[in-house]
């Protein structure tokens, strides 16, 4: 059995493609199309050139001595946060812009929470000198003006979303609606592994630069390509994704995905989807989502603006209900502690996204010889604020 | 036979009115609907309200909010219908995004619409190859029609294999946009009409998106059997209540 996407575009009996009439011939064609634009050799060319000369790729997997050794275990981290502009979120839309370019699209749309998509995309917009609309939640938008400057300075038309709870989610919903009423000259750029088939395999090709190059590193650097553990904190979930990805079907490496549980999974304030979600349909995919028993989908808490989606990529939702990975929720306290943490250990101030990853080693307990890989998805630049206000600093 | 096709025979331009069922008011479902019917309207379409509903405009947007803001719930909605087959005899149909039918299980969604004398469903974010696969016969069961959507954009191959799988009309989107968006029809949207009644699918077809009053539900119907309003009545309901109804739909089609 495969964990990876099947033909249909399911992972187990997550994924799919639940659009309306109105969106599938914009899907179908990029369905239809995207493994062989993947495959071509000048966009391999062009994609890899990118990540190396304008992402900063192959990032470093350092080795977390002073972190390893207060934990009793190996951890290497994936630094993702060396990436231009700050996380991961770049190498997917590295991709996107050239499969936009291919199909000979010529506008731009991208929705986002905190921003951190918004200002990858609009990154690479204005690389390419192509037309940027990035879809915000109003409320997001007071929360995070220093991303939205980013945008504007980038060039991009930053356009709230007023409907619905006014966050990602709708963000979401009105980039969708942007695609229909635009069905002929515009790209969507999702900026996780969400959405309907074939985003989530498409994004997730995109990250799987991540866990190529862990492989690699980890050969120089141990002798083997495999570690024990491959640690993600996952909202969507492309940057676990990504790190997955060469795993996945390795059952010597074992995945643990790390969510948010905000003020604790039963709090009523939490992002914990696979404990506290249903199966169901979010955003034309099939997958785990937090709702209410009538359907209607809820608005998750996190103290992290890029963890606090009500579902999660079906890829995810199929690992979660398959066992084939561990599932820990990571309340904003241990998460916001654990930040503080590596950045006095090792001098690195993470994202508050990666620092729930980094939070579980103080309750999961690894042998002394693991070897466990942290994606460190981001840094912690944008949550200066954020953590000036918790700590007062 | 079933409400929806014995309609269909009629030898006439056939008006569908969309509404989300508990607005304005949680209570309004059972009033809208006599007053639709006494107002001569052929369709009528129950929206159940959803939070995140793709694909419409903001107007069936705010309305869905509000009804679940009054307290809608599938269960809420099934309560209000239950005497309504004593009240009225026109085609019923529930057009609502999935997620809410799932959560509520399938089977028992559709054993719930027989019993109230529902007569079809819309779900636009149930693709068509999905349903045939997995709901088509459960929708028969029970008596229920799915109706399909199809846009500009839909090759001629997918709306013949659309109308091969469908029993009752199909739902003409008039222009690549969500509910509420466009204003009149231009060259382009007409010659996509006519396109489609080229087609001579074994399905009719009613338009909608686009369509608010006489003029647009004119145009609408000259290649195609009916029309469908949504918006234009959600507006008309924010405005004035329920009522007003009879006005609005005298304001689009003669009575005949």
């Amino acid at each position: 059995m495969s964990y990876q996407v099947d033909e249909k575009g399911y992972y187990g009996e997550f994924g799919g493609a639940y659009i309306p009439e109105m969106l599938y011939p914009n899907v179908e064609e990029l369905r239809s199309r995207y493994l062989e634009i993947m495959k071509e050799e000048s966009f391999q060319k062009e994609f890899k050139e990118l990540l190396k000369e304008y992402v900063g790729r192959p990032t470093p997997l350092y080795y977390a001595k002073r972190f390893s050794e207060k934990y009793g275990t190996k951890v290497y981290l994936k630094r993702e946060d060396l990436c231009h502009t700050g996380a991961h979120k770049v190498n997917n839309t590295i991709g996107q812009i050239l499969m936009a370019q291919k199909l000979g699209k010529k506008r731009i749309i991208a929705e986002t929470g905190a921003g951190q998509h918004g200002v990858a995309t609009a990154t690479v917009c204005a690389l390419m000198g192509m037309e940027c609309i990035v879809y915000m939640g109003e409320i997001d938008i007071d929360r995070q003006a220093p991303n939205v400057a980013r945008m504007k300075m980038l060039g991009a038309k930053v356009v709230p979303a007023k409907s619905g709870s006014r966050t990602l989610k709708d963000a979401t919903n009105e980039a969708i609606r942007d695609w229909i009423n635009n069905p002929v000259d515009t790209h969507y750029i999702i900026g996780s592994v969400v959405g309907p088939h074939p985003y989530p395999d498409m994004v997730a090709r995109f990250q799987a630069v991540i866990s190529e190059e862990i492989k690699s590193q980890l050969q120089e650097m141990e002798g083997k390509e495999d570690p024990d553990y491959v640690v993600a904190c996952v909202g969507g979930g492309s940057n676990a994704a990504g790190a997955y990805y060469h795993y996945l079907d390795n059952p010597e490496v074992g995945i643990i995905a790390v969510e948010a549980a905000g003020k604790g999974v039963d709090s009523g304030e939490s992002a914990a989807t696979s404990a506290l979600g249903k199966a169901g349909i979010i955003h034309g995919s099939k997958t785990l989502l937090m709702q209410t028993g009538d359907g209607q989908i809820t608005e998750p808490y996190s103290i992290s603006a890029g963890l606090d989606y009500p579902g999660v990529g079906p890829m995810h939702a199929n690992l979660y209900t398959s066992g084939r990975g561990e599932f820990i929720s990571i309340t904003d306290e241990d998460a916001m502690k654990a930040g503080l943490e590596l950045a006095k250990l090792e001098g690195i101030i993470p994202a508050i996204e990666t620092s729930h990853a980094l939070a579980i080693f103080e309750s999961r307990k690894f042998e002394k010889d693991d070897i466990v890989v942290v994606n460190l998805s981001g840094r912690g630049d944008k949550d200066l604020n954020t953590y000036i206000e918790y700590f007062n600093l | 036979m079933n409400r929806i096709n014995k309609k269909l025979q009629e030898d006439k331009k056939l008006l569908s009115i969309y509404f989300t069922a508990g607005y304005p008011n949680l209570g309004d479902t059972e009033k809208i609907i006599e007053d639709l019917e006494n107002s001569g309207v052929d369709f009528i379409e129950i929206g159940l309200p959803f939070s995140d509903p793709l694909a419409d405009g903001p107007t069936i947007q705010e309305s869905s909010t509000m009804a679940l803001k009054n307290g809608m719930t599938t269960t809420k909605l099934f309560e209000q219908l239950e005497g309504i087959r004593n009240k009225v005899e026109i085609p019923l149909i529930i057009m609502g995004y999935f997620n809410p039918m799932l959560q509520y299980g399938v089977e028992e969604f559709c054993k719930k619409c027989q019993k109230a004398g529902i007569d079809g469903l819309i779900i636009p974010d149930l693709p068509v190859d999905v349903y045939h696969e997995k709901y088509k016969q459960l929708l028969e069961k029970y008596g229920l029609r799915n109706i399909f959507l199809i846009t500009p954009q839909t090759s001629d191959e997918r709306i013949k294999y659309i109308d091969s799988v469908s029993d009752g009309f199909i739902y003409m989107v008039s222009s690549a946009s969500v509910t509420g968006s466009t204003s009149g029809f231009g060259e382009e949207t007409k010659a996509y009409f006519k396109r489609v009644n080229e087609l001579q699918l074994k399905n009719p077809q009613i338009v909608g998106f686009g369509i608010k009053d006489r003029e647009t539900f004119e145009q609408a119907t000259e290649y195609a059997s009916g029309a469908i309003i949504g918006s234009a009545f959600i507006k008309h309901l924010n405005e004035h209540g329920t009522g007003n109804i009879a006005s609005f739909v005298q304001n689009v089609k003669a009575l005949t």
